[in-house]
């Protein structure tokens, strides 16, 4: 698909409603997933809701891989520190399920930040604090009596360079996420099979799964991350600037694959290229220096912001 | 003056910098040349000298004592072998998981609190203090302080006081090696920090871990000076940590000061001896490291 195509997609998929119709995606879809996938593991009433409207009369084995659907995410008066200093500084903001959203803003201006917060990745530096709310699913996740570890299993990442384990092979790097969460003793190889499917590295890789993952081009070692993410079976993704150290073709497919899965996962996307913002985010939010300026459907974020300093970084004149 | 001449002009290497490199490279090189001299001697010298003393029964029979009759009767190194095995085995198996969790605790949790740099800076000191100073602790500790007497396992206590820093500081060195993205995906896959630790920190920095490890059982397996008042010096064969027990270091320095010919090419043979057995071993971690990183 061409990015022009994508970025028309995108927009209409803003403009109608807040959840993108399934049955526009249903071809996609039918490449990027084989056989059934286990329901997930986060059950509520509020999940099994969309279930319905979502069954198309396109196959039973179909039906049941878009059963799962990303989770809403809310942030309220989120703040960020690093020692004393506050990185982010009260950030109200909404990830809608089901769509993409770019985070966009200078270097330095915590949309990083911000995100590692998201699965409370930030606490893991040394003497970095959060305040304030990060609500997924109207459940905040830094309530005292919530494990790190399952709202990691529930929120994944990806980072800015693909880092595969080194120590393991392609099939292993993919298991490790089921391994380590102790999660998926169940058909380990049908899970990977799936999750390599769900990158779309299924085909390049299937005949050499027992090489080591760090043998693979940076493209293909990106969408390896990936895939070790939808593992787990995430409800939300975020993604570090996925594509920065990576070359055009390789971002294409990277942007073709977030466009997948953004019916199955919610998906957060911290981006440098405001062209790929535009080609693949539904919302785009833009942050200066750790403030949340404005947010909304990318088009009129980039066509019509109604921020004055929105319009003048989107149109270059800093940053 | 032509174009082309003038071109040449600027672009030629000055002889001033032609004659500099000539000189760096001569000096590096020399280093390098002077720093075999020593190790190619030693190995040319042990082996020359160690390979004579080598027999079936040098390996299998005990020393006797007897050095003032004939060459055949003064045994071999049987008992030194085992017990510098055990010894080893035993400290190894003391400072290493203990270096170990001190470099995990250090690199992962401690990281740059107070009490972690403290911990780092008595770790530096102790791997400087000198060899015999390991094995005085001891002897006033356990020997002396108990009124007891020598003991493999006092030995063992003062070879793996010894290598504890040694472990300490090379697997944190190498642990800090161990990209902070890789902790940091696996963290972000709802993997447990102690999984994290075991499945992909340690992994990752095996090679690094052994090789660390090796220096130290290397560097212990040498010492003399911890085991002169802590093991002490024996002729039979003990398997008991209780008693006194001998060690290669010790019966090549009880060998070398002999006047009988055969007891100090003894010496030599069970030199020869340590080195291949700290060979062999070192070989034999590296093809179990590369398989374990491999499957």
């Amino acid at each position: 698909m061409s990015p022009e195509e994508q970025t028309v997609r995108a927009s209409q998929v803003t403009a109608s409603t807040e959840r993108p119709t399934m049955s526009a995606e249903e071809p996609t879809m039918k490449t990027g997933e084989s056989g059934e996938e286990a329901p997930t593991q986060m059950l509520d009433p509020s999940r099994s809701q969309p279930t319905a409207s979502q069954s198309t009369p396109s196959g039973d084995a179909q039906t049941r891989a878009n059963v799962r659907q990303g989770l809403a995410v809310k942030l309220e008066q989120l703040r960020a520190f690093y020692g004393d200093v506050a990185q982010v500084k009260g950030i109200d903001l909404d990830f809608h399920s089901g769509e993409v959203t770019a985070i966009i803003g200078p270097s330095g201006c915590g949309k990083s930040t911000m995100v590692r917060c998201i699965n409370r990745m930030h606490e893991e530096i040394p003497g970095a604090r959060t305040e304030g709310k990060v609500l997924l699913d109207d459940f905040d996740i830094y309530d005292p009596s919530v494990d790190v570890v399952a709202v990691r299993r529930a929120i994944g990442m990806v980072f800015q360079k693909p880092n595969p384990f080194p120590t393991m092979s392609v099939f292993d790097n993919v298991a490790a996420g089921l391994r380590l969460a102790s999660r998926g003793r169940g058909d380990l190889q049908h899970k990977v099979e799936s999750a390599l499917r769900g990158a779309g590295l299924w085909e390049e890789v299937k005949d050499r799964l027992s090489e080591p993952g760090a043998g693979l081009s940076g493209g293909q070692q990106q969408r390896l991350c990936i895939a070790r993410s939808l593992a787990v079976e995430p409800e939300v993704i975020l993604m570090d600037e996925p594509c920065s150290a990576l070359d055009p073709i390789a971002t294409l497919k990277i942007e073709e694959l977030i466009d997948q899965l953004k019916a199955k996962v919610t998906i957060v996307i911290v981006t440098h290229n405001m062209q790929q913002a535009a080609r693949v985010a539904d919302r785009t939010a833009f942050m200066l220096s750790g403030e949340l300026v404005e947010v909304g459907p990318t088009q009129q974020i980039f066509t019509n912001p109604s921020d004055s300093r929105t319009e003048e970084y989107v149109t270059g004149k800093f940053g | 003056m032509s174009a082309s001449a003038h071109t040449l002009d600027r672009f030629a290497v000055s002889t001033r910098r032609r004659r500099k490199d000539r000189f760096a490279r001569g000096t590096v090189v020399a280093a390098t040349v002077v720093a075999l001299v020593p190790l190619v001697l030693i190995v040319y010298y042990l082996l020359s000298k160690g390979l004579g003393s080598w027999s079936p029964s040098f390996f299998s029979t005990d020393p006797t004592g007897n050095t003032f009759f004939a060459a055949s009767s003064i045994g071999g190194i049987k008992s030194a072998i085992l017990g510098t095995i055990e010894i080893v085995a035993v400290a190894s198996a003391l400072a290493v998981p203990i270096g170990l969790g001190v470099a995990v605790w250090l690199v992962e949790y401690g990281r740059s609190s107070r009490f972690a740099q403290t911990v780092r800076f008595f770790v530096d000191v102790l791997t400087g203090v000198p060899s015999i100073m390991f094995g005085l602790f001891i002897y006033i500790a356990l020997i002396v302080g108990t009124g007891s007497s020598y003991a493999g396992y006092k030995g063992a206590f003062a070879l793996a006081l010894l290598m504890l820093p040694v472990v300490t500081r090379s697997a944190e060195v190498v642990l800090l090696l161990v990209p902070g993205p890789l902790r940091e995906s696996a963290l972000a896959l709802g993997a447990p920090r102690w999984k994290v630790i075991f499945k992909i920190v340690l992994p990752t920095a095996l090679p690094g871990l052994l090789t660390g490890i090796l220096l130290a059982i290397a560097r212990a397996a040498g010492e003399t000076a911890p085991l002169l008042f802590t093991a002490g010096a024996t002729m039979k064969t003990e398997f008991g940590l209780g008693g006194f027990m001998n060690s290669l270091p010790i019966q090549i320095y009880t060998d070398v000061t002999s006047p009988t010919t055969a007891v100090v090419n003894r010496a030599w043979g069970a030199a020869l001896t340590l080195v291949v057995m700290i060979l062999l071993l070192n070989l034999f971690a590296r093809l179990l490291a590369r398989r374990s990183s491999l499957g």
